[in-house]
């Protein structure tokens, strides 16, 4: 019987298979941060033990890290703790590290893929859940504990019960101005936060096939708020263009070598997941969340939903209570949901493309009164190829704020917060109560959303600017 | 981690029941970045007051807690654990432990000792009544010894195993050095590095 995707790179990293116990995985690649590393170096501290394989290991700050004044002090007494933790545990076990100020510092998930460190058929761990993102390279990566971290630091390997498989296929052609955000919110509200419990799951079809590196980044990422801890998308040319030439990439006859492997990683046709979902590209609208999970949205053109229309009581009550929170009434247009501040952002779409799409919008128009527009490029090479695009002019003369890099806003643990009660249309991942600052409403949206939002004050998408006219007369 | 095998010492009796991890060590103590320096948090709202048990002179140095039912519950924080041993603690007994408080000693090397409360209760007269009394416990033989109390314990295998021979789970996984240095040996060449030689 043929095999799946994640089957084969599964498959190709067990170290030890034994009856009874669950396979222990050999890690190619791991990812560290402030945030979730530093009991995991005392733990090794305290048992006089070294990090195995400092060549599979890379650190880089991005959770705590200001968006302003990167220069300056650090104000939060714990913030600047985590990084002066990091920076020490670093230099002491000697971990490469990519601090504030480095070029190569930003969002983890980011760093890895740019540096061309993720690659098809590896296997990528990190203390942090959207470790999915690296799945868009057939990669099979995914989120751990920090008693976790200490275990691959220590002996670079993890024991895992092997997970299903779930197909997720895409057919069929996106309509304009839908995107791959629109997508997985989409397919997040058909399977559910939980439905993809227990699942690796693969995203295929040729809605897929089409999408870039940076779109399928945007995808893998939010496998887990569908409860997925892993999803995976097969390597094919769009992969080995963008890994091309990168830094970590392989050269010469490692390259040749490597594209064989990689050619191999699709899922044979008669393998067999173990849950299958099938979507039609084409039916798909731009997308925006109107409740407190990622699993509670719908298309721009609905109207927020009346919790009374749910035939399951707690979802219903999850949706009453949803609304209460984020300050919505049932029947509400989601276009007339007005917004204080939008976020273009996070290892979801802080990406350059993600940049582009945004800025491509803002040309010549101006984020409407009242509101306030946070651009927080995922990483500082990201922000170098922006300003060398000349994006960040078209972010500031639109009137919005062009920041330094890092998570920023899409946790808020720097000071980039919603004030209690304050409403973001956000590029982010988790609309949860609080996410964005205490008492902050977020609508997930994609960058184009985003944009569209900022420029009309209320929840809209790329075709309801058409009316208004731009300065620049395109 | 350290193998447990057999440990000698003063106790402390706490005469509570339902210890919550909260009070083993309170929220705002997991902000730290270490593992260790825990020792203060311990009981810390408790130890405000001068004559909680834990800051009487003659309870100073003791290393085995004896607790009432149910000690460990709430949140899973693995840091209860930290804060135990940090200060000295190399077991604990109770008639009751919450599951993932259980489970989070083991991993750690402290010895969670389940008794019945009636011997429980014996041994709180006992060091109540006399401070200086020592408590063993043995776990090769499964048994908790004092002056006047000779009481078995039940502990499964597989744990009593990790305890006596001190394997937490990364040195379970060391024991397969051989399959790991295998494989790695047997990777291509062209897997990405982080750090080129
Ligand atoms: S950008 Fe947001 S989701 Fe991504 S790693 Fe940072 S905090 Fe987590």
């Amino acid at each position: 019987m043929g095999r799946t995707l994640a089957e084969k790179v599964w498959d190709d990293h067990v170290v030890r298979r034994a009856e009874g116990e669950p396979d222990l995985l050999f890690i190619d690649l791991h990812l560290l941060h402030e945030v979730t590393s530093p009991q995991a170096f005392d733990g090794l501290r305290q048992n006089g033990r070294q990090v195995r394989r400092l060549d599979l290991t890379i650190a880089t700050e991005d959770h705590n890290t200001p968006t302003l004044d990167i220069d300056k002090p650090i104000a939060d007494p714990v913030s600047r703790a985590q990084l002066e933790t990091l920076r020490k545990n670093c230099a002491e076990f000697g971990v490469r590290l990519h601090p504030l100020g480095d070029v190569e510092q930003g969002v983890v998930h980011v760093v890895g893929p740019q540096l061309g460190l993720t690659q098809p058929g590896t296997t990528v761990v990190c203390g942090d859940s959207h470790t999915s993102t690296h799945g868009a390279f057939g990669a099979l990566a995914f989120g751990i504990g920090t008693s976790q971290v200490e275990h691959v630091l220590a002996t670079q390997t993890l024991p895992l019960a092997r997970p299903k498989t779930m197909a997720i296929t895409v057919d069929g052609e996106l309509p304009e101005d839908v995107t791959a955000k629109d997508l997985i919110l989409a397919i997040i509200a058909k399977i559910g936060t939980g439905g993809g419990q227990g699942y690796i799951l693969e995203y295929r079809g040729s809605a897929i096939e089409k999408l870039s590196m940076e779109a399928r980044m945007t995808i893998c990422n939010m496998s887990i708020e569908a409860g997925a801890r892993a999803g995976m998308i097969a390597p094919d040319e769009t992969t080995f263009a963008y890994l091309k030439g990168r830094d970590h990439a392989p050269e010469g006859e490692d390259w040749d070598a490597a594209v064989a492997y990689w050619s191999t990683l699709r899922s044979d046709e008669d393998a067999v997941f173990d849950a299958e979902v099938v979507i039609d590209a084409a039916s798909l609208a731009p997308f925006v969340t109107w409740g407190t999970n990622p699993g509670q949205g719908a298309p721009l053109s609905a109207n927020v939903p009346d919790p009374a229309s749910y035939e399951d009581a707690s979802e219903r009550l999850a949706a009453e209570k949803a609304l209460e929170y984020m300050g919505l009434t049932a029947g509400q247009p989601l276009r007339d949901i007005k917004v204080d501040t939008v976020f273009v952002g996070s290892c979801t779409n802080g990406r350059i493309e993600d940049l582009r799409n945004a800025a491509g919008l803002l040309e010549g128009r101006k984020v409407a009164d009242g509101v306030r527009m946070l651009v927080v490029p995922g990483s500082v090479r990201v922000a170098l190829q922006a300003v060398e695009e000349g994006l960040d002019k078209v972010f500031k003369e639109a009137g919005a704020e062009w920041r330094h890099a890092g998570c920023s806003m899409c946790l808020g643990m720097n000071p980039d917060q919603l004030a209690p009660g304050e409403r973001s249309a956000s590029t982010s991942n988790r609309n949860f109560e609080g996410r964005q600052g205490k008492g902050g409403r977020t609508h997930l949206v994609s960058p184009q959303v985003a944009a569209a939002t900022a420029v009309l004050g209320h929840l809209a998408s790329p075709a309801d600017l058409s009316d208004v006219a731009t300065t620049a007369g395109v | 981690m350290e193998a447990f095998t057999t440990h000698t010492g003063r106790a402390v009796p706490l005469r509570r029941s339902n210890v919550d991890t909260d009070q083993i060590i309170p929220a705002h103590w997991l902000k730290k970045v270490t593992r260790d320096g825990f020792e203060d948090g311990l009981f810390e709202a408790w130890r405000k007051d001068s004559e909680f048990i834990l800051n009487r002179p003659e309870r100073q140095g003791a290393s085995v807690l004896v607790a009432g039912p149910d000690f460990g519950t709430g949140s899973s924080r693995e840091h209860a654990v930290w804060a135990l041993q940090n200060y000295g603690f190399q077991t604990v007994i109770s008639s009751r432990f919450a599951d993932i408080f259980r489970g989070n000693s083991l991993k750690n090397g402290l010895l969670t000792v389940v008794l019945p409360q009636e011997t429980v209760d014996a041994l709180w007269e006992l060091t109540e009544a006399d401070p200086t009394a020592e408590v063993t416990v043995d776990l090769e033989r499964r048994k908790v010894l004092a002056a006047g109390i000779d009481a078995d314990f039940e502990l499964d295998e597989n744990a009593r195993w990790r305890l006596l021979n001190g394997l937490d789970d990364i040195s379970l996984t060391l024991q397969n050095e051989g399959d790991i240095a295998a494989y790695e040996a047997a990777r291509p060449a062209h897997k990405p590095r982080t750090i080129t030689a």
